[in-house]
């Protein structure tokens, strides 16, 4: 049923009373320090000297992308993502295909493969802190038995290291999301589609590949382009592993960014903070553009 | 050929399950090493002798009692507030149509898809001006607000799924609009509305980066804040380290194991993080 189509006096107090709270908690908290922070990105606005705050123009700007350290850093933020993301998804897809049909124990399976869900992005890290640890780490340990590695290796302080490192974890941190949402997308193709295959006779690979992908297919988009946008905007487990070292070489665009706040630069930090917004939003209109392309064709 | 099948799908889901779990099992072993075990070698892959020390450690030189407090404090609050707020928000955002309404809708979600850490300095500033900076009452405000956009989309999800005309005949048999919401969906909905509860105190528990932007004071600091102390300095105690880490986990794993049919949707309104 729809909602009720009139609107009187009442319901409208009802609605403004029940609203109210929440939408005043979000406009002074989030959308005004938002705002605040795309005016300071035009302003000198240094913590440390607020005597005088004057408009600057674009000077900030100028100096943020006249670092070196932010080049580095957007581009290791390409790196973190297309890495992290394609490996979380081959292995978060392979996990759901596996987990898809009933067997005796699923549930508690489940259970004990989603854990790393309840943790924190900081714990998370700093559990691979200790494991990569140079000297005493379990994962030097165990790869100089495997025989992999002929000595320790300070993988979290060696510049290429660290960043396979930080994305070893995310990897191993991320696989369950997908997991989840492609097990949810893989139950809502309906059985009867699976029915009129087998009839036909259709081999299961090509039954995967004809019914279930394609039916499947707007929902991954939508769950990729939700996760590029989460694992540009978590700087978590790389701040608590490297806090983006050793010299920048593990730096993202959001571990810049906080770099900056605490820096105390409020201004810059605005700049960099519209800079992420921007390619945030560019490349969510990109993506959904290209997807919707795709489908409609 | 279909044997082999099972036996490969048996393989693979244990060795993903040993890859899962190995961390936490190895973050437990080493918050039960004594410090002469921790750091030597050859490495043991279970403590030659159990102790406790790391944990007492915590709790009479670290000053983990007043964090945990605080901690618990501060996301029981902001829980209970947002859930609340999510309860009344997502009732109108599902039960009626109103002018505006979408334009709510797309200012909640908009949210969940901007970065926090472009608020974080105005934030500072603002607690600043407010007098909040060090105080528990300040992360409070500052975590309903993160958090209202989720648990009002959420809320209103779970709403669509009970059926209107339940309320309408508790409304025909004289109840009031608020009566039959009170009396008839909300009890419907306790689930929905624990896992609202739920996801939202685990979101507060682990907070890092506002916390460590507005607290640095002792006696206001939360768990995650105290943590990043920890890892600041130059020697890291791996031990008391392992046995915080031990220590603030254990609730949250407690309550998603608690809530974990709602995952999906918690999921999909932006609440879980990973």
């Amino acid at each position: 049923m729809s909602p009720p189509r009139v609107f009187t006096a009442r319901r409208a107090a009802f609605v403004g009373l029940c609203l109210l709270p929440g939408a005043v908690f979000v406009a002074v908290f989030t959308y005004y320090p938002v705002i605040r922070g795309a005016v300071i990105a035009f302003q000198r606005y240094n913590l440390f000297d607020l005597t005088s705050t004057p408009f600057v123009g674009l000077e900030n700007f100028r100096a943020v992308l006249g670092e070196d350290r932010f080049w580095t850093a957007l581009r290791n933020t390409g790196t973190w993502v297309v890495v992290s993301l394609f490996f979380q998804f081959f292995l978060g897809f392979g996990l759901a295909l596996l987990l898809r049909r009933h067997f005796r124990g699923r549930g508690l399976y489940q259970a004990w493969v989603f854990f790393p869900w309840a943790m924190s992005g900081f714990l998370i890290g700093l559990l691979w802190r200790w494991m990569f640890n140079g000297q005493f780490g379990v994962i030097n340990d165990l790869l100089l038995k495997a025989g992999v590695i002929d000595e320790r290796v300070g993988f979290l302080a060696t510049p290429g290291w660290a960043m396979t490192s930080v994305i070893v974890a995310n990897i191993w941190y991320g696989v369950t999301f997908f997991a989840i949402m492609i097990m949810a997308a893989l139950q809502s193709v309906p059985k009867e589609l699976y029915e009129a295959a087998a009839v036909d006779g259709a081999a299961r690979l090509r039954q995967f590949w004809h019914v279930t992908l394609p039916h499947i297919r707007p929902t991954l988009a939508l769950i990729v382009l939700l996760r590029i946008i989460w694992i540009l905007n978590f700087p978590d487990l790389i701040y608590a592993m490297t806090g983006g070292g050793p010299a920048g070489g593990t730096d993202i665009i959001t571990t810049f960014l906080i770099q900056q706040v605490a820096g105390g630069d409020y201004g810059r930090a605005g700049a960099v903070g519209l800079l992420v917004l921007g390619l945030l939003l560019s490349f969510s209109v990109f993506y959904l553009n290209a997807t919707r392309f795709e489908r409609s064709r | 050929m279909r044997r082999l099948a099972t036996a490969a799908k048996v393989v693979v889901l244990g060795a993903w399950l040993l890859v899962t779990l190995f961390p936490l099992y190895w973050i437990v072993v080493t918050s039960l090493k004594p410090q002469s075990e921790i750091f030597s070698l050859p490495l043991r892959y279970w403590p030659g002798e159990v102790t406790f020390e790391h944990y007492e450690e915590l709790f009479s030189f670290a000053d983990f009692g007043t964090y945990l407090a605080n901690s618990l404090v501060v996301s029981l609050v902001a829980a209970a507030v947002v859930t609340v707020i999510g309860v009344l928000g997502g009732y109108t955002l599902a039960r009626f149509s109103f002018p505006g309404r979408g334009a709510v809708m797309l200012a909640y979600l908009v949210t969940q898809m901007i970065p926090l850490f472009i608020a974080l300095a105005p934030l500072y500033l603002l607690m600043s001006d407010l007098g909040l900076l060090n105080r528990l009452a300040g992360l409070m405000l500052v975590y309903v607000a993160m958090l209202v956009p989720f648990a009002t989309i959420i809320m209103r999800g779970f709403y669509e799924r009970v059926p209107v005309a339940l309320e309408e005949a508790a409304q025909v048999d004289g109840a009031s609009r608020l009566g039959a919401m009170v009396r008839v969906v909300i009890p419907v909905m306790l689930p929905g509305i624990a896992a609202t509860f739920i996801f939202a105190f685990v979101q507060c528990w682990n907070e890092l980066f506002l916390a460590i932007t507005f607290i640095d004071s002792e006696d206001a600091k939360t768990i995650p804040v105290a943590m990043n102390s920890f890892i600041t300095q130059y020697d890291i105690d791996w031990g008391s380290m392992a046995a915080a880490t031990v220590v603030s986990v254990v609730p949250t794993l407690v309550l998603f194991a608690a809530i974990r049919r709602y995952i999906v949707e918690g999921l999909t309104a932006g609440a879980v993080k990973g």
